[in-house]
């Protein structure tokens, strides 16, 4: 490559670039899990087994789908506090349909239809009325959860329905058992971290969020790519709570209730900051199989699981701190 | 071609008058912002825009890029009368402007901040999957620095990590990659040392002599001005009171303009009956 010119690409692999290796987005939660991996594979005898890693991954599925949607969401200095509430909701409505005598795929589809309008809602009221996302998203977070016990009337139920437990389905790969719903997954992030970082709706994603008044001047168009993330999360919402009746075949108006949590923990342990603009999906990923592992492992070690929210709330706080204490030091 | 008022269109006057405005006039509530100014850009020239803060020298120039719509008043581009609605009209008809701010997304690098809103998609089934071409990107922001002469130290670096007078070369470098008509420079030396105020002047000329492009450049900085400026006009309570040339006045001269100790010699008869809305 020519580069004679007034700028030269600094590619080197010094002491620098190692250095600068070790405090990329990326390489820290990876730290970070590996350590956890590492306490857990000590302090218990069954973490390490080939079956429960396989276990870790498909109870990844859900929260790391979420995950993506949390992602794009933030990404723009938006924060989505309704996740769990439409996911559930993904799952009340899919199910509620299926027993009423729909085919799986009208059922499903009428249901991503609905997650993906509340994701568009939510999308309206922050970009065309310009209201802050975390009231937004809390409002809607009320809404959704007595619609969703209104629809279930307060029960779950059991979803008996081929093509809602097909993404529970076993097969082998590579000589390790995994489910439909962790392949899909991984398409799913490989498909949004395209989108996020070779399409221009991906750059123009993280310019919103690092300075929506200098994307609006560059003719970004601000309004309707804020809407577009709402919307596609809410999308992947619906496709989360496919992943859950994969997972447990039973519409709960009371489940994933830790999934608010969990999605913005692994999005902000994964490097990606809540201030926007500044991130990575793949981190979303890893903190996603952080959470997990945390609760995985503290489960094989029979400690009560109020202390896996507890430590889990102790981590995001540390990863807001560690991301604004780095936001300090640049400038 | 006449214009709304039936007088003849400016370009039938002089066909060196690349951006013209008449009568600009923007309220906010009670605050009167511009008051019928006027500006006129010609052919290969730096004009420079002075005035006292509240003057109306940011108000115009947000006009004239479309960030701001006037209640009244008229614009012509070659001539022609325009509308801007939004920046993207007046970057469509090739006015380009560096703001105050410089809107830079920070956390981008070099090229990206130069593509920004206007990313190049490859060419053939890729494009049609609607992938960047980031390598041409890079590679086309990497010569147009080089043209530009302005130095920088990685086109790969993220703009936080780049000095004030870099990033200031990086927004005025997308302004003139992309004009075709004007370039619009909103106080780019205001948060400059001395040898970043240099290359940034360096610029302002080179974009005039290399590209070939009108530059309006507000400042109110008089050696600046006097610098670069072919003609400078100069803006008071929302109107241009003076249009001159470093060789008619001197710096105190229009500084006294400025601030209102001395008349201006632009009349406020001299403008056209439209201008009253």
């Amino acid at each position: 490559m020519e580069s004679r010119g007034a700028l030269r690409p600094n590619r080197g692999f010094g002491l620098r670039s190692v250095l600068r290796a070790f405090t990329t987005p990326t390489f820290g939660p990876l730290v970070v899990l590996l350590g956890f991996g590492l306490f857990f594979s000590i302090a218990t005898s069954t973490f390490l087994a080939t079956g429960n890693l396989s276990i870790v991954l498909q109870q990844s599925v859900i929260v790391g789908t979420l995950a993506i949607g949390q992602t794009i969401i933030i990404l723009t200095a938006g924060i989505d506090l309704a996740v769990g509430g439409i996911a559930v909701m993904g799952t009340i409505v899919a199910g509620s349909l299926v027993n009423d005598g729909y085919q799986g795929l009208s059922a499903l589809l009428i249901a991503f239809a609905i997650t993906t309008g509340v994701g568009t809602t939510a999308g309206l009221l922050v970009s065309r009325m310009r209201l802050p996302p975390f009231i937004v998203t809390l409002g809607l977070l009320g809404i959704v959860t007595a619609a969703t016990r209104l629809i279930s009337r307060g029960g779950a139920f059991p979803v008996d329905n081929e093509l809602m437990s097909w993404t529970g389905n076993s097969i082998r790969l590579a000589g390790a058992s995994t489910t439909y719903g962790v392949l899909l997954m991984f398409a799913l992030y490989a498909l949004v971290w395209v989108m996020l970082t070779q399409t221009a709706w991906g750059r123009h994603v993280y310019a919103i969020g690092n300075n929506a008044e200098a994307a609006r001047l560059v003719g970004i168009p601000v309004q309707n790519t804020l809407l577009s993330v709402y919307a596609f999360a809410g999308l992947l919402y619906g496709i989360g709570a496919w992943f859950a009746l994969g997972r447990i075949p039973n519409a709960d108006p009371n489940a994933l209730q830790t999934a608010n949590l969990d999605s913005i923990t692994a999005v902000v342990i994964g490097g990606t900051s809540l201030f926007g603009g500044r991130g990575n999906l793949i981190g979303a990923l890893v903190g996603t199989i952080i959470v997990t592992v945390l609760r995985n492992g503290l489960t094989l070690m029979g400690i009560d699981p109020l202390w896996q929210d507890l430590v889990t709330g102790v981590l995001v706080i540390a990863a807001v701190a560690l991301d604004q204490f780095s936001r300090e030091r640049l400038r | 071609m006449t214009t709304a008022d039936g007088r003849p269109a400016p370009s039938a006057q002089d066909r060196d008058v690349i951006l013209e405005a008449r009568g600009i006039v923007k309220h906010y509530g009670q605050v009167v912002a511009l008051d019928g100014a006027d500006l006129t850009l010609r052919n290969g020239e730096v004009l420079g825009l002075v005035g006292d803060n509240g003057a109306g020298k940011s108000q115009l120039i947000k006009v004239l890029c479309g960030a701001v719509i006037p209640d009244a008043g008229e614009l012509f581009l070659d001539g022609r009368p325009v509308q801007f609605r939004s920046p993207l009209d007046a970057r469509r008809l090739g006015i380009e402007t560096v703001f105050q701010d410089l809107a830079l997304a920070s956390a981008l690098d070099i090229a990206s901040n130069i593509f920004l809103g206007r990313e190049v998609r490859f060419q053939g089934a890729l494009g049609w999957l609607r992938l960047l071409d980031k390598r041409m990107m890079t590679a086309a922001a990497q010569q147009f620095m080089g043209q530009l002469k302005f130095h920088l130290p990685s086109i790969d670096s993220l703009v936080e990590a780049l000095s004030g007078g870099q990033r200031q070369g990086v927004a005025v470098a997308r302004a003139a990659y992309f004009a075709t008509r004007v370039v619009i420079m909103d106080e780019p030396t205001a948060a400059l040392g001395v040898n970043e105020t240099a290359q940034v002047l360096d610029l302002i000329k080179r974009i005039r002599d290399d590209r070939g492009l009108p530059v309006i450049f507000i400042s109110h900085n008089m050696p600046n001005v006097f610098e670069v400026a072919d003609r400078v006009q100069v803006m008071r309570l929302g109107r241009r009171v003076a249009l001159t040339t470093p060789k008619e006045h001197t710096m105190a001269e229009v500084v006294a303009i400025m601030t209102g100790a001395t008349p201006g010699n632009v009349l406020r008869e001299q403008r056209g009956p439209a201008q009253t809305p």
